[in-house]
């Protein structure tokens, strides 16, 4: 019974073992298990499989007491009969099983039986069936190859009776010229007529098709050539040209060259205008050669265009553009674009074509649109540089955008083409042109304001020196302008018109104009154009002009008026100080211009100016200096010191010369500052001037009487000098009047000392000198920063004359005052 | 350095006339005239003791009047001419004359140099180059290089060439030639070239130089405004023949090629008044001196308009010499138009300004106050020329 539940093992420590290994390389040791394992090795269990009997009733006898082993015993025997029992239930179950399993077998036996019977007469039925199909197609055949022949027959008719038709069709084509219609069916023809020409009737027709095509072919070339068809009926005549088997090239030429006699109306026309223009606005012969064969259609199309302009005032630019644009380029851009889709844009299927056709129509293409567009442009090109008025620059820049614009249709029309960077060259070229222009005509501009200052200081040159001489500072207020209003209205004049064209030039960048946002016109044209070219430029003009006039007028001082030099100054120095950075600033401002270049920095600029006025206020020195020179240089050089009679007054050009000198002043003061003066009391002069004269002087010439020390005579004034600062008489000035007014003093002063020591003096002469000298000293003085100085070289022209007195004997101190109270 | 520093000698009159003795080679020598109308006018012979940085000085009575203008003979130093001005019936006239000095005044003069006013020995006259028709003269010339026997003299406007004869005793005008035009045209100076085999002179009146050929006594060039205000003093470069430096009130020096005379090859403008005195160095003549009334000298290096534009030709040795030091000098050259030196020992107007015409690296210059000043040219540059 056990052996049953237990299943018989032949080497169950064989398979054990295999199956512990198994085990231990699959980690599955569980603990519990390999107890059992352990356990069922135990001999005394009674569920194990290596149980012995005799070991385990050793063991009980030997272990437990009868009652244990009577419990034992009888637990035993109940365990048997409940296994006994247990084993009778599952034979029994067994068997009823089995018993039903072969009553199944049994009916089905039977079942398959039947099936089979029927499954023969199907077959049966199967190949009587056959049988009969195949006789029915048997009897079919015939009829249906019959058929099939008919119908062949029937459609090659059709077809035969197409081609038997054609010739005339193709005739009532032509007639109703439907070539389209015609070329289509010819097409379809072709290739059987083609396969057939061998049999006589298949040629009749064949040559008939091919004389009607042949006419076709030709009233289709006659239409393309004539000029009147219509764009798309060309493009129309060009397609069945091309499927007649035209040579393509051949159309593209065709096509192209009609289309350039189109253009060639438009650009003469164009051309005409141009030397219409040309002749009305020079108002003398034309320039441009009229060739006799010149298109007669052209001048009486641009007459008929433009009926409402006076042919006088030419059209202006935007209307040449603006026809250039409607006429030419809108017909380019057409012809462009009607080629494109004719030979370039056809679809593969063209198996006629050979495969490179599209490249070389583009080429072709590209090679038109360039020649014809660059005639264009240099028309163009000519009339924008006709262009020579400032006045109205916003004409130009619409013009100029407005041509820009159009051609970038044909940029995207022809991508590749190089048109459109052409026209974005041009009109680069036409806005540095137009700097170039505003440049020169702010020069000229400067100039004529020049011009015009000039004459307005002729005339108040006298009325200023006749203001001061009756009454002294007080300008003259009449109807010429005074120095400070010409200065302020010559410098408005300057920066207004700067800021005009400013504004002019401004056009160029603006946001809706197409080209603005061209690199160029972002950062060269703002940064080297307009704030370099233009601003810079002009700036630069100013002081250059400025300096010339420094120069150019020559040593004689002659050619300038004194006042416009100072006025220049003035003008310069205002620059300096404030206006060039404001313009710059402005500039910038209004382009906003990044310099990605080195520009011109602003401090460069001033201390141009600065230089400028400087030179141009020492030049105004130097020339007024020269006036009263001369004049102190002819009093003395004229006259003969020694025979000179007693003096009893002033010499008149002394007189001159303070007038001249106060002139000076007014003038200078108009437009300088004072600037400071070393301290000074109101009358020192008189003071000081007679300490002078009368003890020092007497302690200068007392000496010199004795022969003893001959050498005394130059001993104070040598003192003077070594403490005195060395006097620089034609030294830089600043920007003040007092130091103004100092040097043109200093120069006349000390030209007088040098004429002085030329001559030889009587003692009148000498008497003479002393009291010009005391006339002098009684106004200049206040002209000067340093009075001393004054004194020193009068001091020194008073000495010199001594000293080049044959009969020293100076004049009393009273008496020369008294004269020059007396005027 | 010491030897660089000014000599100053002082006189007692103001003067304005200075010549270095042409003929004397071997001494440093100038003679300055006086201008004084109260006392005996005089002629001091200044000698320069080079090594002792000394100097000597001679005096000889001029009692004929206060000189303007003094010249000294090319062939015989102890012959000079003088400009001086004489006063007669309260007219002034400008006369010139031909002088002697004594034979004895050197000796004299070192014997005993401080009683030399005392007893000085007195000019010998030779003759009178006086034509009062022609009226006072302005200058004298002397034939560069010449022997002694022909001068012009400039009196008004007349150009008058005299011939010496009878041991300069005697002077003839051999021709002569007046400038006509309107206005009172007067010579202010003038110089002999010393080129063309001394047949040319060039003269200054007012704003104009004017060249002559003296052959023909004509007019060969006319330089119109050559100065925006009186022409002052000329020079001939001794080097360059067609090359001449002027000077003027406009405060300017100007080098002119009298073949193209509308513009000046060059101009300085570093006086702040009249140049009065233009000088080339005898020898060196990038070297130019000239003095003005704003008390000033100054010693130009002009060496663009130089015979040696581009200093003396450097040897090929020296050259080898140094390699690394040649890459500096070839930094330096072509040497720059520049000042050398400004001088500022005067206190009033410089009329004049002179070469020593036996050491070519000295030259003098005077003032008005009566004050002589020796100057040298700076070492450096001197050794720059000539190495």
């Amino acid at each position: 019974m056990s052996s049953d539940t237990t299943p018989p093992d032949s080497d169950p420590k064989g398979q054990r073992r295999v199956h512990n290994m198994l085990k231990l390389y699959y980690g599955l040791n569980e603990e519990g298990k390999v107890a059992d394992q352990a356990e069922s090795l135990d001999p005394c269990d009674i569920n194990g499989l290596h149980f012995d009997p005799d070991v385990y009733l050793n063991k009980l006898r030997k272990e437990c007491s009868l009652g244990e082993l009577m419990d034992h015993e009888s637990c035993m025997v109940k365990q048997i009969r409940s296994l006994d029992s247990d084993m009778q239930t599952l034979v029994y179950e067994n068997y009823n099983k089995f018993i039903s399993a072969t009553d199944t077998i049994r009916k089905m036996k039977n079942d398959f039986k039947k099936m089979e019977d029927e499954m023969d007469c199907l077959s049966a039925n199967m190949t009587a069936i056959t049988e009969f199909s195949a006789r029915i197609s048997g009897t079919l055949q015939d009829q249906h190859a019959q058929i099939t022949k008919l119908s062949g027959v029937h459609t090659l008719l059709r077809k035969l009776q197409f081609l038997f038709e054609l010739p005339a069709r193709l005739n009532k084509c032509l007639e109703l010229q439907a070539y389209a219609q015609a070329v289509s069916a010819h097409r379809r023809a072709r290739c059987v007529l083609q396969q057939y020409s061998h049999m006589p009737s298949f040629r009749g027709i064949q040559d008939d098709c091919h004389v009607i095509m042949e006419q076709l072919a030709q009233q289709l070339r006659q239409k393309f050539r004539d000029g009147g068809s219509s764009a798309k009926d060309l493009s129309e005549c060009v397609e069945l040209l091309l499927q007649l088997d035209e040579p393509a090239e051949e159309l593209c030429d065709k096509f192209l060259s009609h289309a350039q006699s189109r253009l060639e109306v438009d650009l003469q026309g164009l051309e005409a205008e141009l030397k219409d223009s040309a002749v009305s606005d020079t108002g003398r012969g034309s320039v441009q050669k009229t060739s006799p064969g010149s298109n007669p259609v052209s001048p009486s199309s641009s007459s008929v265009n433009n009926p409402f302009l006076s042919p006088t005032a030419g059209t202006d630019i935007l209307e040449f553009i603006d026809r250039g644009c409607n006429e030419f380029v809108s017909s380019l851009c057409l012809v462009i674009a009607s080629y494109q889709e004719l030979f370039i844009n056809r679809p593969q299927e063209g198996e006629f074509a050979s495969k490179n056709i599209p490249e070389m129509a583009n080429g072709k293409l590209h090679v038109f649109v360039d020649t014809l567009a660059a005639r264009y442009f240099s028309l163009v090109e000519r009339r924008i540089q006709e262009e020579k008025g400032v006045s109205d620059n916003s004409l130009l820049v619409r013009a100029l955008d407005r041509f820009h614009r159009r051609l970038q249709a044909i940029s995207k029309l022809l991508p590749g083409s190089a048109v459109p960077s052409h026209g974005t060259e041009i009109v680069v070229r036409a806005a540095r042109e137009r700097i170039k222009q505003y440049l020169s005509a702010l020069q000229t501009f400067y100039h004529d304001s020049l011009t015009d200052v000039r004459q307005a200081l002729a005339a108040p040159r006298l009325a200023v020196g006749g203001a001061s001489a009756s009454g002294g500072g007080a300008s003259s207020k009449d109807d010429t302008p005074s120095l400070p209003e010409l200065l302020a209205s010559l410098s408005n004049f300057i920066l207004n018109q700067l800021k005009s064209v400013l504004a002019s030039v401004h056009l160029f960048t603006a946001k809706d104009i197409t080209f603005s946002n061209k690199p160029y016109f972002k950062g060269e044209f703002c940064s080297q154009g307009v704030r370099e070219g233009l601003v810079v430029s002009f700036i630069k003009f100013i002081c250059q002009s400025s300096r010339q006039y420094c120069e150019s007028t020559g040593d004689r001082g002659g050619s300038t008026p004194p006042a416009l030099l100072l006025l220049l100054s003035r003008l310069c120095l205002d620059y300096e100080t404030s206006t060039i950075s404001y313009i710059l600033t402005l500039t910038d401002e209004q382009f906003l211009v990044q310099h990605h270049t080195p520009v011109t920095p602003v401090t460069a600029l001033c201390a141009e100016a600065r230089e400028a006025a400087q030179k141009l206020l020492n030049h105004y020195v130097k020339v007024q200096g020269l006036i009263i020179s001369q004049m102190l240089r002819k009093s003395v050089e004229t006259r003969d010191w020694v025979n000179t009679i007693e003096p009893r007054n002033v010499r008149a050009v002394m007189k001159r010369v303070v007038e001249d000198t106060t002139s000076i002043d007014v003038q200078v003061g108009l437009l300088y500052e004072e600037g400071v003066r070393k301290a000074h009391s109101s009358d020192s002069s008189k003071r000081t001037f007679s300490v002078y004269s009368s003890s020092r002087q007497q302690i200068r010439y007392a000496p010199s009487y004795t022969p003893s020390a001959p050498m005394d005579t130059n001993l104070l004034s040598n003192i003077h000098k070594l403490f005195s600062e060395r006097i620089d008489i034609f030294s830089p000035v600043e920007f003040n009047k007092v130091s103004v007014l100092t040097g043109i003093i200093k120069i006349s002063l000390k030209t007088f000392l040098e004429c002085v020591r030329l001559r030889t003096f009587g003692r009148y002469g000498l008497q003479q000198i002393q009291v010009d000298c005391h006339y002098l000293q009684m106004y200049l003085w206040r002209f000067v920063s340093d009075e001393n100085l004054v004194h020193f070289l009068l001091d020194e022209i008073v000495g010199s004359a001594a000293h080049r007195c044959l009969d020293p004997s100076p004049m009393e101190q009273s008496v020369i005052e008294v004269i020059c109270e007396r005027g | 350095m010491e030897d660089d520093a000014p000599v100053i000698y002082g006189l007692e009159f103001q003067a304005r006339a200075l010549t270095a003795q042409t003929a004397e080679t071997d001494a440093i020598r100038f003679l300055v005239g006086t201008q004084s109308l109260k006392f005996d006018n005089q002629i001091h012979i200044i000698d320069f003791d080079d090594e002792n940085n000394m100097i000597n000085k001679s005096v000889l009575l001029h009692d004929a009047g206060e000189i303007w203008h003094i010249n000294g003979s090319p062939a015989d130093k102890a012959v000079l001419t003088t400009c001086y001005s004489k006063t007669s019936e309260s007219r002034v006239l400008t006369c010139a004359a031909v002088w002697r000095m004594p034979p004895e005044w050197e000796s004299g003069s070192h014997e005993s140099p401080d009683d030399s006013s005392n007893n000085p020995q007195t000019l010998e006259l030779l003759c009178h180059l006086d034509n009062t028709a022609h009226g006072s003269v302005a200058c004298v010339l002397w034939e560069p290089m010449g022997d002694g026997k022909r001068l012009i003299s400039l009196a008004e406007n007349h150009v008058l060439l005299w011939d010496l004869q009878e041991s300069s005793t005697k002077a003839t005008i051999s021709s002569s030639a007046t400038l006509e035009g309107k206005g009172q045209l007067k010579f202010t100076t003038g110089k002999w070239s010393p080129h063309h085999n001394s047949t040319q002179l060039a003269t200054a009146n007012d704003t104009a130089i004017r060249g002559w050929d003296l052959r023909s006594m004509s007019q060969i060039y006319c330089i119109e405004n050559a100065h925006g205000q009186l022409v002052r003093d000329l020079d001939f470069n001794p080097n360059k023949q067609y090359y001449l430096a002027s000077c003027g009130d406009d405060c300017k020096v100007k080098f002119w090629d009298v073949r193209h005379i509308n513009e000046p090859v060059k101009c300085l403008e570093e006086h702040s008044h009249w140049v009065w005195s233009v000088r080339y160095n005898h020898s060196h003549d990038q070297l130019l001196l000239t003095g003005s009334s704003d008390s000033r000298v100054i010693l130009s290096n002009m060496v663009s308009i130089s015979s040696e534009p581009f200093g003396h030709l450097v040897d090929d040795d020296d050259l080898s010499d140094n390699e690394e030091s040649q890459q500096e000098d070839k930094g330096k050259e072509p040497l720059q138009d520049s000042i050398i030196a400004t001088y500022e020992e005067h206190e009033d107007s410089v009329y004049a300004v002179e070469w020593s015409a036996a050491d070519p690296w000295l030259f003098a210059s005077l003032s008005y106050d009566g004050r002589l000043v020796i100057n040298r040219v700076p070492r450096a540059l001197k050794y720059r020329i000539l190495l």
